[in-house]
């Protein structure tokens, strides 16, 4: 299985050699997505975890008992219609009509509820108007 | 009588702020309600539009001079190599060209994020420009090296002459592969999953005067915010392929060569562009004013998305290695619905142009004309039309003979 975690760290945890125990201990395939560690070593990781189930879920129980907060990422993508200049390629990429040509017009507009977060829509932008946020509270 | 309108004639009802004035979309509405010899007995000028990605674009910048003087022999603009192989401190900025350490394609599919589009709407906004340049030294250039932070407003000149934009149709793009592609037509899925135009269609300008009787060298245009001049016909400008009935091209044919100062353009129609995969480019805005002088023109810019045909190509084998491949053909209307039946399959369209800014162009055109703020020019020369004898050529397979005999030449 694959998943992305935010992890909330405080100074004593930063000290410790995770990333590494969390390879060799549980096999698991780590990606950095974001991290963000203070002067006062207190900050986030934002990994991406794969690997088997019961790796997986022991490496997030290791995690968490090292007094780790893990969260799952909650991800949205932000449309920026300022930046955008209407040419219509995302559209045909998104599986839900999230993003959406009025064929009328043919403008483009897009709706959050709709939108899975599938990423399809990043690439194929060539503005770079939409892009992808990741929600992730202040240090604890 | 037949319709007969002179230049002048129309030019003298703009400045009476009398010219009655429509875009190419909504010519359309007219000439249903009215004909076509009413609507060109009242309408005088149609203004269209196109804004889409147009990699045959530039700039022509000259810096001013460095205290001492320079002669340089590479500049960089935040990052992005001009040319200057010409005048001490004249340099072209082309907007396809990356920054020296972009990283391409090395992690495919490459995101080319920054390169001379980009470039050219940051000079446009206004904003700060990290200049780099090297020279040899020359007794009258002795300087060497000049790094500065420069904005539009600094250098002496800098007008945008694009040698080719505006193309006059084109093709759709398919993928007959297996796996995804990434091109100048955006991604293609595989096994002709999404089918790819960049076309204005019923809006685009030369579409709207398919034998370029009004738009030729000197015509004044809306080119990226400002006014802007035909200045050449584009390169691989070829117009002598087959048409359809009404005079428009069945595929790629016309393009033009365009100038402008850049000094007098807005950031809104000159815009960078990524194409992940394939390199970095700029969308133009332009518009093009056509004076209905009789019956025919008026016609001519009648025309509707579903009378333009464009070719369908395959973008994994056929465009790259220049096979032909008959794919049969498909008209604007259809691909701006959405979908499109190819060889019996449904295929979902990607647009590359966009239809919206292309609509807005011809409006703002549209309004200046209305205000008398902008007047119409007689081509002071045509370009090549379809009678043209134009043979679209590619390299010569001819090699260099061996290395002896070029020294020898050489000599
Ligand atoms: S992330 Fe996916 S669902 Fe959301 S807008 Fe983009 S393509 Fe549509
Ligand atoms: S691909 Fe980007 S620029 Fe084009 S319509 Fe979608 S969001 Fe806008």
């Amino acid at each position: 299985m694959k998943n992305k975690l935010v992890c909330y760290f405080s100074a004593a945890q930063s000290e410790q050699p995770i990333i590494y125990r969390l390879v060799k201990d549980y096999d698991l395939i780590i990606n950095i997505l974001k991290a963000d560690i203070n002067p006062q070593k207190e900050g986030f990781l934002v990994l991406e975890l794969e690997g088997e189930r019961s790796s997986y879920d022991q490496g997030v129980a290791f995690l968490k008992s090292l007094g780790v907060g893990v969260e799952p990422l909650s991800e949205t993508v932000v449309w920026q219609p300022s930046v955008c200049i209407q040419c219509g390629a995302c559209a045909s990429f998104c599986p839900t009509e999230a993003l959406q040509i009025d064929r009328s017009s043919m403008e483009v507009s897009f709706d959050n509820s709709k939108c899975v977060v599938c990423g399809m829509c990043l690439d194929c932008c060539p503005t770079r108007a939409i892009t992808l946020h990741f929600e992730i509270k202040e240090a604890v | 009588m037949a319709v007969n309108k002179s230049y002048e004639e129309i030019n003298e009802k703009i400045r009476r702020g009398e010219a009655v004035v429509v875009t190419a979309e909504e010519v359309i509405d007219v000439v249903a309600e009215k004909g076509y010899e009413q609507a060109a007995r009242e309408i005088d000028v149609v203004t269209t539009g196109t804004f889409g990605p147009m990699c045959s674009s530039g700039a022509f910048i000259n810096f001013g001079h460095s205290n001492p003087r320079i002669k340089m022999k590479k500049v960089w603009l935040n990052g992005v190599e001009a040319y200057t192989g010409i005048a001490a401190v004249d340099a072209y900025v082309g907007a396809g060209q990356l920054p020296e350490n972009d990283p391409e394609n090395k992690v495919f599919p490459g995101r080319f994020t920054y390169g001379g589009g980009h470039l050219i709407h940051d000079l446009v906004a206004g904003k700060e420009i990290k200049l780099e340049a090297i020279g040899y030294g020359t007794d009258c250039y002795p300087n060497k090296k000049v790094d500065a932070i420069i904005t539009l407003s600094d250098v002496n000149d800098a007008f945008l002459f694009n040698p080719r934009n505006a193309y006059q149709n084109y093709n759709c793009a398919i993928n007959l592969g297996e796996r995804v592609i990434y091109t100048y037509m955006g991604i293609l899925k595989p096994k002709m999953g999404n089918a790819s135009y960049s076309s204005a269609g019923q809006l685009s300008p030369l579409l709207n005067d398919p034998y370029y009787r009004t738009i030729g060298i000197g015509t004044r245009i809306f080119l990226g915010g400002g006014v802007g001049y035909v200045a050449w016909h584009g390169t691989q400008h070829h117009p002598n392929v087959p048409r359809g009935e009404n005079g428009v091209p069945l595929g790629g044919a016309g393009t033009l060569a365009l100038i402008g100062d850049l000094k007098g353009m807005d950031p809104n129609w000159l815009v960078g562009l990524s194409f992940i995969g394939y390199g970095a480019t700029m969308a133009v805005g332009i518009g093009v004013p056509i004076p209905i002088l009789d019956e025919e023109m008026l016609r001519f810019t009648a025309v509707k998305d579903e009378d333009i045909y464009c070719p369908i190509v395959d973008y994994d084998e056929g465009y790259p290695y220049c096979k032909p491949m008959d794919l049969g053909r498909v008209n604007y209307r259809d691909l701006k619905s959405g979908k499109v039946i190819i060889n019996g399959k449904t295929v979902v369209t990607t647009p590359q142009s966009s239809y919206p800014r292309a609509r807005q162009i011809a409006q703002i055109l549209k309004n200046w004309i209305q205000k008398g703020q902008f007047q119409l020019t007689q081509p002071v020369a045509s370009i090549p039309s379809a009678e043209a004898d134009i043979v679209f050529k590619s390299i010569p397979h001819k090699k260099p003979g061996n290395e002896d005999s070029v020294v020898e030449k050489r000599r």
